[in-house]
């Protein structure tokens, strides 16, 4: 399970996880991202960047999240013992708005004064809106049709914060056809827009650049983790859209020992229905939004429409990081179904009184398949990655009920 | 000598601009491409770009969407593409046919194979829009050496390091994109073109076509006064679309040579 002594370090230079990764985009959006790799490093490497990213973090967003023990649930389910990562309380609702405000931040360094984002269930979007109004930007959030439909209250709550909500009709209506569409927009707009995207996907330094930002999750967890319990986890879980959420946990954990990182992607109604959105599990590599990663797609390399309960889980793809770390075995990934994720949403709901994101679910739902496995001394650590309020329609939809 | 560097040297002797339009292959519906690609020739094109449909064209506007969308729904491939250029070929063995799309459908069929399937259906140039140079340089030399020009696209944004990476890489010709933005946009500025074009040309050392917004013979001809070759894509396809499916290539013939004359009518070299 462990790889190499040597201390992990990727990408390489030019963007590259082992084979995947990379920057695979059109000719005119070459010299923006350029632009933006070097602004990157520039704010990376700037002690006052990187302390007001800390204060934002601390005092607008209520960092650090806690970590809390499901001791109910955990005693119910009757084996290792469950922790949950907060991310479900941070401002905005989740783990989205840590990047938000990193690329904000950046974007407000390169002098750019409109900001795009695509969004899938909404959190993102509502993050981007957010940040837009707290540092004075204009702000367009693409968002696929069927999403909009799924996420009303997140689309009100974009208006709300001041954004514009552009509706994308082509493709699946999905999560992928608005990354397609704030793309468009991008390389029109180049001279005054900064792209925000919302996970560990796109062309470099993106994956790099959120997985960064996110980390801070990861970073208290190795902090926190000791403090609560006397040592690290044996197991550390988190759900897999993009995977920005799991990246943010897992990286600080690489190379630390006896740490199994887990990643769940969405099962949806089965993997043999061939309705999911498990890209790692069931999919190829190839290339796609600007990087070479895994993807699910037909013989001929057209990309498949994708099934999940969850908006922020139905994506065709995944983060090129999270290629690499499944080849070379650092992490392992699994798929978990709409039904286990209901049925986790709705334990959580009444054991602990905490209403998980349906995103944050499948990694709840897996970890309490694993536990009654696993002695009771044995520790798991979940990220929970939002909260469930965006759901109550999706939800309510499925148990028949109407508002 | 490739068939397209053959096509600039004789059209370069003459004083006369290429004519490059783009269609997307198996729309409206995989029995017109073929037709479709002869008539291209008879209204004067030298050069045939031949979309591959993917199915997120993310370099593309609204127009070469819904061709890409409809081509998928007829069950258009990347190997059904190659298929309709064999059967083109067999009837047109002059004018060059140089594939344009997305890296996926071609990592699906393994670059190499891809490369060696083309080379024998008789296509000239690949076009691949999320291939840059620091990403394709293998897929390149491989193209290269079984007579198949890569092209690649500079933009607006390029900077002269830029220039010099496609020149290092590139062959047959260098496709500018005249506008930041995606294909079938409005704004075209005529000066920005005719201030990079002499750069480049200089530059890279190869032709240089100009594409992305250009509609009409106005356009046409100010852009060809500046340009190797004149590249129409949205434009043609919006003709397909609005033309009852009789007519459809009639219209498309009709379109074209209009384009034709205005370019002929340029006098000397560009600019
Ligand atoms: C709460 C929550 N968790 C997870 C995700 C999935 O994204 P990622 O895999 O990038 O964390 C989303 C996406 O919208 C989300 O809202």
């Amino acid at each position: 399970m462990q790889m190499a002594d040597k201390p992990y370090k990727f990408p390489d230079s030019s963007g590259h996880f082992g084979p995947y990764g990379g920057v695979f985009v059109a000719e005119t959006l070459i010299p923006a991202l350029d632009e933006l790799n070097a602004a990157y490093d520039a704010c990376r490497n700037n002690p006052a960047f990187m302390a007001e990213f800390e204060y934002e973090l601390k005092h607008y967003v209520g960092r650090p999240s806690p970590i809390y023990h499901a001791r109910r649930w955990s005693d119910l389910l009757g084996g290792a013992q469950i922790y949950l990562k907060r991310e479900d309380l941070n401002h905005t609702g989740a783990h989205k708005v840590n990047n938000c405000i990193g690329q904000a931040l950046v974007a407000r360094y390169m002098g750019k004064p409109r900001i795009i984002a695509e969004t899938g269930a909404g959190q993102h979007g509502v993050a981007s809106a957010t940040v837009a109004a707290r540092y004075g930007m204009e702000c367009v959030v693409y968002m696929g049709s069927e999403d909009i439909r799924r996420q009303a209250a997140n689309v009100y709550r974009m208006k709300l914060l001041g954004a514009t909500v552009v509706p994308v009709e082509s493709g699946s209506k999905t999560l992928k056809d608005a990354l397609n569409e704030a793309m468009r927009d991008w390389v029109t707009n180049i001279h005054n827009t900064f792209y925000i995207i919302g996970t560990v996907a796109g062309p470099h330094p993106y994956p790099m650049m959120v997985r960064d930002f996110q980390a801070v999750i990861g970073n208290e967890c190795l902090v926190q983790m000791p403090e609560m319990t006397g040592r690290q986890p044996d197991y550390v879980i988190a759900c897999v859209g993009g995977g920005s959420n799991a990246m943010g946990i897992f990286h600080p954990y690489i190379d630390v020992p006896g740490v199994r990182l887990v990643g769940v992607e969405a099962a949806g109604e089965g993997m043999d229905t061939g309705r999911h959105a498990a890209s790692l599990t069931a999919g190829t590599p190839g290339v796609l939004h600007g990087n070479r990663t895994y993807l699910l797609q037909d013989e001929d390399g057209q990309i498949i429409e994708t099934h999940s309960i969850s908006a922020g889980l139905d994506y065709p793809g995944v983060g090129p990081e999270h290629a690499w770390l499944k080849d070379s075995a650092r992490a392992e990934y699994v798929g978990v179904t709409d039904q286990e994720a209901l049925k986790a949403f709705h334990d959580l709901c009444h054991l602990e009184g905490i209403i998980p994101a349906l995103e944050s679910s499948h990694a709840l739902a897996y970890a309490a398949k694993l536990a009654p496995n696993l002695p009771k001394d044995k520790i798991l650590l979940v990220n929970l990655s939002g909260r469930g309020d965006k759901d109550m329609h999706t939800v309510a939809e499925k148990s028949g009920i109407q508002f | 000598m490739s068939r397209i560097q053959s096509v600039f040297q004789r059209l370069q002797a003459s004083g006369r601009r290429a004519l490059i339009p783009f269609i997307t292959a198996g729309d409206p519906d995989p029995e017109l491409t073929v037709p479709l690609m002869h008539a291209l020739v008879e209204s004067g094109a030298n050069i045939i770009e031949l979309g591959v449909p993917f199915s997120d064209p993310m370099a593309d506007g609204p127009t070469i969407q819904r061709a890409s969308g409809r081509a998928l729904a007829k069950g258009m491939s990347l190997r059904k593409v190659l298929d309709l250029v064999r059967t083109f070929r067999a009837e047109d063995g002059d004018t060059p046919v140089v594939l344009m799309g997305y890296a996926n459908p071609i990592e699906a069929m393994g670059p190499d194979r891809f490369v060696a399937a083309a080379s024998d259906a008789g296509v000239d140039g690949v076009l691949v829009v999320d291939y840059p140079p620091a990403e394709c340089e293998a897929f390149a030399a491989v193209a290269k050496a079984a007579g198949i020009d890569p092209i690649f696209l500079l933009a607006p944004t390029s900077t002269e390091q830029r220039f010099d990476d496609v020149a290092k890489i590139g062959s047959g010709y260098i496709y500018y994109v005249s506008l930041k933005g995606v294909t079938g946009s409005g704004a075209l500025d005529f000066n920005d073109v005719a201030a990079r074009l002499p750069q480049i040309r200089a530059r890279v050392g190869m032709p240089v076509g100009v594409g992305f917004g250009i509609r009409d013979a106005e356009s046409a001809r100010r852009i060809g006064e500046v340009a190797d070759a004149v590249v129409i894509g949205s434009r043609i396809i919006e003709e397909l679309e609005n033309s009852p499916r009789e007519q459809a290539v009639a219209n498309v013939k009709a379109f074209l040579r209009n384009i034709r004359t205005a370019l002929d009518q340029i006098e000397g070299a560009p600019r």
